[in-house]
């Protein structure tokens, strides 16, 4: 009876703190909600016993996310650009349509599905052997359906690139634009020197567990991409020039050792076929590449578009 | 009822009792500072209060360490916000002052 409330009650609140996101009259506020409901939705995916996706949500969902949407809400304060409504009330009502379409869809699709079927779970765990993993979510992640997870992290790195685009030509090659505004020996200079000791060893951690237990690299890269901003935030770390020979090595470390395997695999017979005796090591060499390539990516997407050439503190 | 089952019950109870309390302080209170104030009661003793009350109930000792180190960072970055937040809403007739303080 009480795991039954508690499910109802947390439904009820993600579907409120949802609305109030999306109809808030105030940008930040929404915005809040927004983060709110991320953590929410965590908690809940935590109750249905996806940690995976629980972590991955409240990391990048959550965290990463609300960072971005919070950098872009100072950006739009700063440019002093009027915070008005967008788009008639017709195109309105129609997005409003179109998304409880697809919600109802959705809620259709689950609901029709039936709860005893076993799905592809016995497969999983009928190969999980063979798979060098012991946590089924890396194993079909990294192993059963590697091709998703390779596109995924290629789709980061085009998402950067698309952020570094809108930089102005004279900018280019510059700085990235993160504002600092920590005073030296104030509270923030010593939570960003204090906090990415500890947070550098949960960060490595996710990573390494992710092949036994719930974590991996998206989940220890957003880690280690928070670590790194909170430095910068912190004025411990400066963002570095997007030129930076050791940065872009680092941008595509991931995609490009997850793609030199799959080749490799290719040339044994099938493109992205992991032979099973070394499975379990090509997996965790993936997944150290993948988590750099995740960390620095997701550090630069919240730093975004290089604007300045001169170090911080000077006059641009 | 062990004596276990007893002091989780009197800890998460005492814990509860500072998060309403903070709660009703961060609802009430008529400005930013004094609902911080308010807020990091909850944050800091509640959170606590829970934690103790839960480490006595876990099986393992690391676990119990794992849920005293939750509440640690917890606090570690409720005390550095608030402290943020506190600088940013102050006044403007304060801000000369806020230039010197908190060094």
């Amino acid at each position: 009876m009480m795991p039954l409330a508690f499910d109802l009650f947390l439904c009820g609140l993600v579907l409120a703190v949802a609305v109030a996101a999306v109809s808030g009259r105030e940008l930040f506020g929404s915005i809040v909600f927004f983060i709110v409901y991320g953590l929410l939705m965590a908690l809940a995916w935590v109750r249905l016993e996806a940690v995976d996706v629980a972590l991955t949500e409240a990391a990048i969902g959550a965290g990463l996310t609300g960072l971005l949407l919070v950098g872009a809400s100072a950006r739009l304060r700063r440019l002093q650009a009027p915070e008005e409504e967008t788009g008639s009330r017709k195109a309105r009502a129609a997005t409003a349509i179109a998304c409880l379409s697809i919600a109802g869809l959705i809620g259709a699709a689950v609901l029709l599905l039936d709860p005893r079927a076993p799905g592809l779970a016995p497969m999983v765990d009928c190969s999980l052997a063979e798979s060098g993993v012991g946590n089924p979510v890396t194993a079909v992640l990294l192993n059963f359906r590697a091709y998703d997870t390779l596109l995924e992290s290629t789709v980061l790195l085009v998402a950067l690139l698309g952020v570094w685009s809108l930089s102005d030509e004279r900018s280019w090659g510059g700085h990235g634009g993160l504002r600092q505004y920590a005073r030296p020996g104030g509270v923030l200079a010593t939570f960003g020197r204090t906090l990415p000791a500890i947070g550098l060893i949960i960060g490595v951690y996710l990573v390494w567990a992710g092949s036994k237990q719930p974590g991996g690299a998206f989940q220890g890269g957003t880690v280690l991409a928070a670590v790194w901003l909170l430095m910068a935030v912190a004025g411990v770390a400066d963002a570095p020039r997007v030129s930076n020979r050791l940065l872009r090595l680092g941008l595509v470390a991931g995609p490009a050792l997850f793609l030199a395997i799959g080749m490799a695999g290719a040339m044994a017979g099938d493109f992205l076929r992991l032979p099973p005796e070394h499975a379990g090591n090509l997996i965790l060499l993936i997944e150290a590449g993948l988590t750099v390539s995740v960390a620095v990516t997701l550090a630069l997407l919240v730093v975004g578009p290089p604007q300045r050439d001169l170090p911080h503190g000077e006059p641009s | 009822m062990s004596v276990l089952d007893l002091i989780t019950i009197l800890f998460t109870g005492a814990g509860t009792v500072f998060f309403i309390a903070g709660t009703a302080g961060l609802l009430r209170f008529p400005d930013t500072h004094s609902r911080l104030h308010a807020l990091t009661k909850a944050d800091h003793l509640g959170l606590g209060l829970i934690a103790v009350g839960l480490a006595v109930q876990v099986a393992s000792p690391l676990l119990a360490l794992k849920l005293l180190l939750v509440w640690g960072l917890a606090v570690l970055a409720a005390a550095t916000t608030s402290q943020l937040i506190a600088r940013v809403a102050l006044p403007p007739h304060l801000e000369r002052q806020k230039e010197n303080a908190g060094q």
